[in-house]
């Protein structure tokens, strides 16, 4: 009601918006977060919006408000390049229907943010225009907390990461350069950001929200994510989004109703979840601390807090690599420089010219999936692997059908292992590493294709901020963001302390005070 | 001269086929010596054929994509988003493929599969944009038919004999797009206007053993599929392929080492290859060599199969289930729900119901009907447009059907042949011999007489057939005095001399 009941009331029109967030884009350039910055069409998109409010018809919520894509989604007449050097210089012909949506409702494009090479990381620091920073490494809290001087020199080592692979997204929305964002989720990429970055980040039921447009990492478990700065934000974005696509065979046929999320007074009758297994190796004692304290306010509260177990959860990340793999070897063949993108100099033959471009096209971390993938899918080794690592998926999926079954109604865990590292600790180690340990709380659900939502908790010891997962019953958002608002209030995380904020965008500041639009 | 066709074996039979025998030429080996049969000493062969058919679904669009189906637009001209793997785009079924691949199933008595999945094919190649192509490799759509086919013995009509091939499995998949080589620029052209067109690929068992069966089976599949109105089956234009699988063996051992024959255009070249390719491997094991695991091509100007240039070793399709399209759920009357939207849902016992005559059952109706010989009936099922004709005529004509057919047989098909045309380019349409044949039938001219007409009338000079009776003096004099006068006449003149 925010943002949106503003733009209503004409107390800021949308093209002023429009030019704070474009100005803020700007002035935040050095988080790396945009790949493309479409000023001039946003500026367009939000004087159509403007000329709407000014008639009194505003096409929703969403009109006028400023958003963020990620740079794998499709984007008409855009470039779109998911951060390879395969499509770079790539304008995609159409809209996917998530984009075609959101600019129905009237919502104002500024840019395509960046992310790993094709969603492959938890960073975002392995795409080919370089890594996205966290924005709170720039914050007076974290500033703080690590006794740095605010001294350049220091920003430039200390600086600490996004998460991955929606990293961009989950900086534009934390940095005000926008009030919605689009990321993506196929094993955490739209959640571990957002827990990195202290936003909210939304992984919708697999089937809720049309794929169509949106460049496949792994097609049978990517979804759509939902970035936004409070959990009432993201109930209205799903709203917008969700519902039957016929152009993806795989969104559900059922009419989808959007909601407004109720204020939860009374949590008596809910009963929480606490699977024991994600106490996992390596997570820091302070997120465990966040965690427990998290369960002691639902059950102050009144709920039922339970231990539960979900038995099958130490194999899902080798479960989830191989078929990962397996699909991306599929959807990346696609890649030949034949009809688009990258196409190889070396033509002495076709063979010869699909090998050059390949290898040009993609980074490592492509390539030895793709490999990989190869190898997992060869006909002495289907069984073995591929096959293996589904029959472990059903059974994945069925812990959580049996828990929820049990009469557990929401489930609680942590996002991530830790807050955020700086980039200079985070390359140490490579990317399937990485991904290996910073996806294990992640990936369940999307293997067994729930919803799950992070929502900012606490700040940790170095002031940076940490988040917990809510994992709900599959096509039960309505439920399971209805307990992350309720959170969501008793934390009252504490908004960014931006140093470059003291100036000239005081007065967005005002209308942005819970940063919120809905 | 061999005895030949199934039951029967082979032997070494050049002086049979000389049309097929393989001329001089590098890659194939004619060794000249025929041997007769029985005193070769050599053991007898059996061929084995069995056959991968891709006929081309008859539909307005592509089987995941709305861009249309169209034989020889401009290049790249039907090609949708999803068709040339832009990124993002996904696959959408087509209901009409569907209903042409259950229509087809039902034909060849095949058990439809309620149940049945899609999976991606990988390998890489320039007109397979995607990289992978999506076939039903795990359950396809319909298994376990069958196909019922007439062959006739030694060339003679009157000597019918049917014959049976199982049909393993009929499956949906993608065609995949052209290329053309063009080797004075070194360079590969592609066109993606095919690029996603359905197919059907049917399976025949390998129960075969000559070309001339394989080339009835395909024969008797394309009527089939033309009734159905699944696929229009013109081999001519790629609606129609046939991929044969040829070993041979002796009775008794297992079967030999098969080679895939590709590259066929034509009915008659199908039996030509498959022949060719059973000759190639009796020869080749009779002097001691061994055939290889390996597809060959089949080259028409020279009649016989030569290897193909690019198959390195045997490819592994890295086979996957298709992630973005849920398994295909067909339903019958029994198990279909109760309010569903019929738009969403394919019934199969509701396409059963609804499914044409197939050309055996016209076949018989024709013989019951009309009375004629079922070798009659096939030759008129087997033209296109021929059953039409001959029951216009019968309609418009008093002759009895038995007679009408010898004239459509006999005289008007022959003549066809003769100057290479269809039914549909006769010049003789079914009003006018109907015309002709009333004549004759209420005596009014002879049957030589009427021979003499059909001639004219093939002119094609737009004259009636009484026309040209009236022209040339044909009629037949009934009248008893005027026929006196005649007869006296010829004796008095005959009296002179």
């Amino acid at each position: 009601q925010q943002v949106s009941a503003a733009l209503r009331e004409g107390r800021v029109t949308p093209t002023e918006l429009c030019q704070r967030c474009l100005a803020r884009i700007k002035s935040t350039a050095f988080l790396n977060a945009y790949i493309t910055v479409t000023g001039e069409a946003a500026l367009r998109q939000a004087e159509e919006a403007e000329e709407r409010h000014r008639r009194g018809q505003p096409l929703g919520v969403l009109d006028g408000i400023p958003i963020a894509v990620k740079d794998n989604f499709n984007t008409a007449g855009i470039e779109t390049t998911c951060a390879s050097n395969m499509l770079k210089g790539y304008i995609s012909p159409y809209n996917a229907t998530v984009v075609q949506k959101l600019l129905d409702q009237g919502a104002v494009l500024l840019g395509k943010t960046n992310l790993d090479e094709f969603a492959m990381g938890s960073g975002s620091t392995d795409g080919i225009f370089g890594p996205v920073r966290n924005p709170w490494s720039y914050s007076r809290q974290y500033k703080e907390k690590s006794g740095a001087k605010s001294g350049s020199e220091h920003e430039e080592s200390d600086w600490v990461i996004t998460g991955g692979s929606s990293g961009g997204s989950a900086a534009a929305v934390s940095a005000f350069t926008c009030f919605a964002a689009l990321g993506s989720d196929t094993g955490g990429s739209t959640r571990n950001p957002a827990a990195h970055c202290g936003v909210v980040g939304l992984k919708p039921t697999y089937g809720l929200i049309s794929r169509h447009g949106l460049i496949p990492l792994v097609n049978s478990m990517d979804v759509p994510g939902i970035l936004t700065r409070c959990v009432d934000d993201a109930a209205v974005v799903l709203g917008s989004l969700a519902g039957h696509d016929p152009k993806d065979s795989t969104t559900v046929q059922d009419i989808f109703q959007p909601f407004e999320l109720p204020n939860l007074t009374d949590v008596s009758k809910l009963s929480i979840g606490i699977p024991k297994e994600y106490c996992a190796p390596g997570l820091s004692s302070e997120i465990q601390a966040v965690w427990s304290k998290a369960a002691d306010l639902f059950k102050d509260a009144g709920a039922k807090v339970v231990e539960v177990s979900l038995p099958h959860t130490p194999y899902s990340i080798v479960c989830y690599h191989v078929l990962c793999a397996a699909e991306v070897a599929s959807n990346m063949a696609r890649f030949d420089g034949l009809e688009y993108g990258h196409r190889s100099d070396v033509n002495k033959s076709t063979e010869s010219m699909y090998a050059a471009t390949r290898r040009e096209g993609f980074n490592d971390v492509v390539r030895g999936r793709i490999l990989s993938g190869n190898y997992f899918l060869l006909k002495q080794n289907y069984e073995d692997y591929f096959v293996k690592a589904q029959k472990v998926r059903r059974l994945i999926a069925d812990d959580f059908v049996k828990v929820f079954g049990s009469g557990v109604d929401i489930l609680l865990t942590p996002t991530t292992l830790s807050d955020a590292v700086p980039y200079t600790e985070f390359i140490k180690e490579d990317n399937r590493t990485r991904s290996a340990q910073d996806d294990i709380l992640t990936q369940a659900a999307n293997m067994a294709g729930l919803p799950a939502v992070n929502v900012p908790a606490a700040l940790s010891g170095r002031g940076l901020p940490i988040g917990l997962q809510f994992i709900g019953r599959s096509f039960q958002e309505k439920q399971l963001l209805t307990v992350a608002k309720w959170f969501e209030k008793q934390v009252k995380f504490p908004m960014i302390q931006l140093e470059e904020m003291k100036r000239g965008d005081h007065g967005v500041l005002q209308h942005q005070k819970s940063a919120s639009f809905s | 001269v061999a005895a030949r066709g199934c039951g029967g074996v082979w032997r070494r039979a050049w002086q049979r086929c000389p049309a097929s025998r393989p001329r001089r030429a590098v890659a194939c080996n004619a060794r000249g010596g025929a041997v007769p049969a029985g005193q070769s000493g050599l053991a007898p062969w059996i061929p084995v054929v069995g056959l991968e058919i891709h006929a081309q679904i008859s539909s307005n669009s592509k089987l995941f994509s709305g861009s249309q189906v169209q034989f020889a637009a401009p290049p790249n001209s039907l090609v949708s988003f999803f068709d040339a793997s832009l990124p993002g785009t996904l696959p959408v079924l087509n209901r009409r493929c569907v209903e042409a691949a259950v229509m087809t199933g039902l034909a060849l008595n095949c058990r439809i599969n309620k149940k049945s999945l899609f999976d991606r094919k990988h390998y890489f190649y320039a007109d397979l944009p995607a990289g992978y192509q999506i076939t039903q490799q795990r359950v396809p759509i319909a298994v376990n038919g069958s196909l019922s086919y007439s062959l006739c013995i030694d060339n003679k009509m009157s000597q019918m004999v049917t014959k049976t091939v199982r049909i393993k499995q009929i499956q949906l998949e993608q065609d995949s797009g052209k290329s053309l080589h063009d080797d004075a620029r070194s360079q590969t052209l592609v066109d993606l206007n095919r690029a996603g067109v359905g197919l059907m690929e049917v399976v025949m068992e390998p129960d075969m053993c000559s070309g001339e069966e394989a080339a009835a089976a395909v024969r008797e599949l394309q009527l089939i599929l033309q009734t159905l109105g699944s696929s229009q089956a013109i081999m001519a234009e790629g609606q129609l392929r046939v991929d044969a699988n040829v070993s041979v063996h002796h009775p008794g051992e297992p079967y030999g080492v098969r080679t895939e024959v590709k590259n066929i255009n034509s009915i008659r070249f199908l039996a030509k290859a498959v022949d060719y390719e059973i000759q190639r491997q009796i020869e080749e094991l009779e002097n001691g060599g061994t055939i290889l695991n390996e597809t060959r091509a089949f080259d028409s100007k020279l009649g016989c199969t030569v290897p193909m240039r690019d198959k390195e070793g045997k490819q592994d399709y890295r086979f996957m289930p298709e992630p973005n399209l849920p398994p295909l759920i067909l339903y019958d009357t029994k198990s279909l729900p109760a309010n569903v939207n019929h738009q969403q849902v394919v019934n199969i016992d509701w396409i059963h119901e609804r499914l044409p005559d197939l050309p055996s059952v016209k076949r018989a109706k024709l013989v019951e009907l009309y009375g004629i010989l079922p070798e009659h009936s096939f030759t008129l099922v087997n033209e296109d447009g021929l059953t039409e004709f001959f029951e216009n005529v019968v309609k418009q004509t008093q002759m009895k059907p038995k007679k009408v057919i010898g004239w459509i047989l006999s005289d008007l098909l022959s003549r066809l042949k003769q100057h290479s045309l269809t039914v549909k380019e006769s010049p003789v349409g079914s009003f006018l011999l109907a015309d002709l044949l009333n004549l004759l039938e209420r005596g009014e001219i002879s049957s030589s007489a009427a021979k003499q007409v059909f001639e004219e009338l093939w002119k094609g000079e737009g004259k009636t057939p009484l026309e040209i009776v009236k022209e040339k003096q044909l009629e037949l004099i009934q009248d008893q005095e005027e026929l006196e006068q005649i007869c006296q006449a010829v004796i008095d003149e005959r009296e002179k001399e």
